[in-house]
């Protein structure tokens, strides 16, 4: 950012993306030429109608599923309540255990505790120093009490992939059924449902440049699962509610964009983020990167800088027009780090210092070489005013 | 969420820095916690002449951590020892909620180095009512 841009640098894309115009246009339509209700009857109707149809085709093709096996939703996180709730309830008679792992998002695992609460046992796995479940632990986990499997395919703070195939093979082994939180893998990890043998898979509008509050599960054909959403006959009686149709079409169009050339976009992206990692390691001495050397999502960068907090880093960025986020929470004096950089075996006080750049189709060269020129010299203030950092000889403490 | 004079404390503090020759210093926080406080107090017939701070934590903490010391300073240690988060909270114009908890440290920290200034002289130490980290405090709820 300087005088003449405004725009900060935006570097906090499994946050969220902007919309892509293409998106936005093939939205606008239906916001007021095809406003009507999908579910009508009269002639008016068939273009809302036929807009949802063809999102359904175009998110199905995106994951190698059928039409049939795509429902909407308002989000990432319906999705996940919905695939693990409404599996779990509707396979109660066939068990009550459920495995899943330390580090997926909270809608996952908030979830299980919930479940938890109404009777259902969890089992959550540890993960490597790398972020990755190891398939031998599901297998080790997994008893003919087991009804569920749900393992996300990439991680949203250290960008991990994790090994679903394998983790789907070893619960249909069991006779369990896999779900995937596959929100921050669209566009980025080629996904395909039955390769992966997944029967249930969460994904997200908004992290793919489509619009916010708009979600899809993938549900496979003959997969047991109740529904939350009770009232109206919509998506074939499984989630009630009119159809958010411009967010669906929306929702369509971002998906056939995001999975059109995902090798080149990640070659693309992931040019950049190494070039910010290798930057960022030649210039900040006592710095580490978190997450998986290869096995990781293009776009994400998560270090942990020692001898200072996230949360002080992140205003300081924001000051100079970046946007980061952190996985140091300072709040409600419990001030616990991300779940997931405790679960990965950081200490602590590295956990509170750590740093998630995300970059994405709003980055472009110049803001790699503004990152490094700034974030040197903030970590450099911030650790001139940390009591931690080492060059400052320490004063003998007192008792 | 921060108000601009918070924001501003944390962009520009002042008395940031070790002190070579400190008649008190205080530290409380924990690593884990993710916030430490450390004070260092230069004192003379009683008043507080020179004051620095060493801060790691969040921007709340940090903002709390300058303006504390630039409040103390020049303050007899009696008048030191009774600055109350409050008078920090409303020096600042308010931390959100989840943050006013930060805004204890540092007259715990200030505290903690009147303490040390007052065994130094071979006097008792104050009973200081909490212990500076992160759950000691029953305002944390």
């Amino acid at each position: 950012m300087n005088d003449l841009d405004p725009r900060p640098v935006y570097m906090d894309h499994a946050a969220t993306t902007f919309m892509k115009p293409e998106v936005i246009a093939a939205m606008a339509p239906y916001f007021s030429q095809y406003f009507g209700n999908p579910s009508s009857l009269y002639q008016f109707s068939r273009e809302p109608r036929k807009g949802v149809a063809a999102a359904r085709e175009q998110v199905a093709e995106a994951i190698g599923a059928n039409p049939g096996e795509i429902n909407f939703c308002a989000g990432g996180s319906e999705a996940d309540n919905w695939a693990i709730k409404g599996a779990a309830l509707a396979n109660r008679e066939h068990g009550d255990h459920i495995i899943t792992s330390a580090i997926e998002h909270h809608a996952v695992l908030h979830t299980c505790e919930w479940l938890e609460r109404q009777g259902f046992s969890v089992t959550y796995l540890p993960v490597d120093g790398f972020g990755r479940v190891d398939p031998a632990d599901v297998e080790e986990a997994i008893t003919n009490r087991t009804i569920l499997v749900s393992v996300m395919t990439a991680n949203n703070e250290i960008g991990t992939i994790q090994p679903v195939a394998e983790i789907g093979r070893i619960a249909h082994e069991h006779g369990a059924l896999f779900h995937s939180d596959a929100v921050q893998a669209v566009g980025a990890v080629p996904i395909d449902v039955d390769a992966m043998e997944i029967d249930l898979l969460s994904l997200s509008g908004h992290k793919f440049y489509g619009p916010k509050g708009t979600g899809a599960l993938y549900i496979r054909q003959g997969t047991r699962i109740e529904s939350l959403i009770h009232g109206g006959g919509q998506e074939r009686g499984r989630r009630a509610g009119t159809e958010n149709v411009p967010g669906i079409v929306g929702l369509g169009r971002a998906i056939e964009l995001a999975t059109a050339d995902i090798e080149g976009h990640n070659r693309r992206i992931a040019a950049m983020r190494d070039r910010l990692v290798r930057g960022v390691l030649a210039s900040i001495p006592d710095t580490r990167v978190n997450g998986h050397p290869k096995e990781r999502l293009a776009n994400n960068a998560n270090f942990s800088f020692r001898y200072v907090e996230g949360e002080s880093i992140l205003l300081s960025l924001d000051a100079h027009g970046i946007c980061a986020s952190t996985g140091s929470a300072c709040s409600s004096g419990s001030s616990e780090p991300s779940h997931v950089l405790l679960a990965i075996g950081l200490p602590r006080e590295e956990a509170h210092g750590s740093l998630r750049l995300t970059l994405g189709d709003a980055n472009a060269k110049d803001d790699i070489d503004y990152v490094l020129e700034v974030l040197p010299e903030v970590i450099g203030r911030l650790r001139r005013i940390s009591p931690l950092t080492p060059s400052c000889p320490r004063i003998p403490e007192v008792d | 969420m921060y108000t601009e004079k918070v924001i501003a404390e944390f962009t520009n503090p002042e008395n940031v820095g070790e002190m070579a020759n400190a008649d008190g210093v205080g530290e409380v926080g924990s690593p884990t916690c993710g916030d430490i406080m450390k004070i260092y107090l230069k004192v003379e017939d009683g008043r507080i002449i020179d004051v620095r701070f060493q801060t790691f934590g969040c921007a709340a903490a940090i903002a709390s951590s300058s303006m504390a010391t630039r409040m103390v300073r020049g303050m007899t240690i009696a008048e030191a020892w009774n600055l109350s988060n409050t008078d920090v909270l409303d020096a600042l114009g308010g931390l959100p909620e989840p943050k006013v908890h930060c805004s204890l440290l540092a007259p715990d920290a200030i505290r903690a180095a009147i303490n040390d200034y007052r065994i130094r002289r071979g006097l008792e130490p104050l009973e200081t009512g909490s212990g500076g980290c992160c759950g000691s405090h029953p305002e944390n709820g």
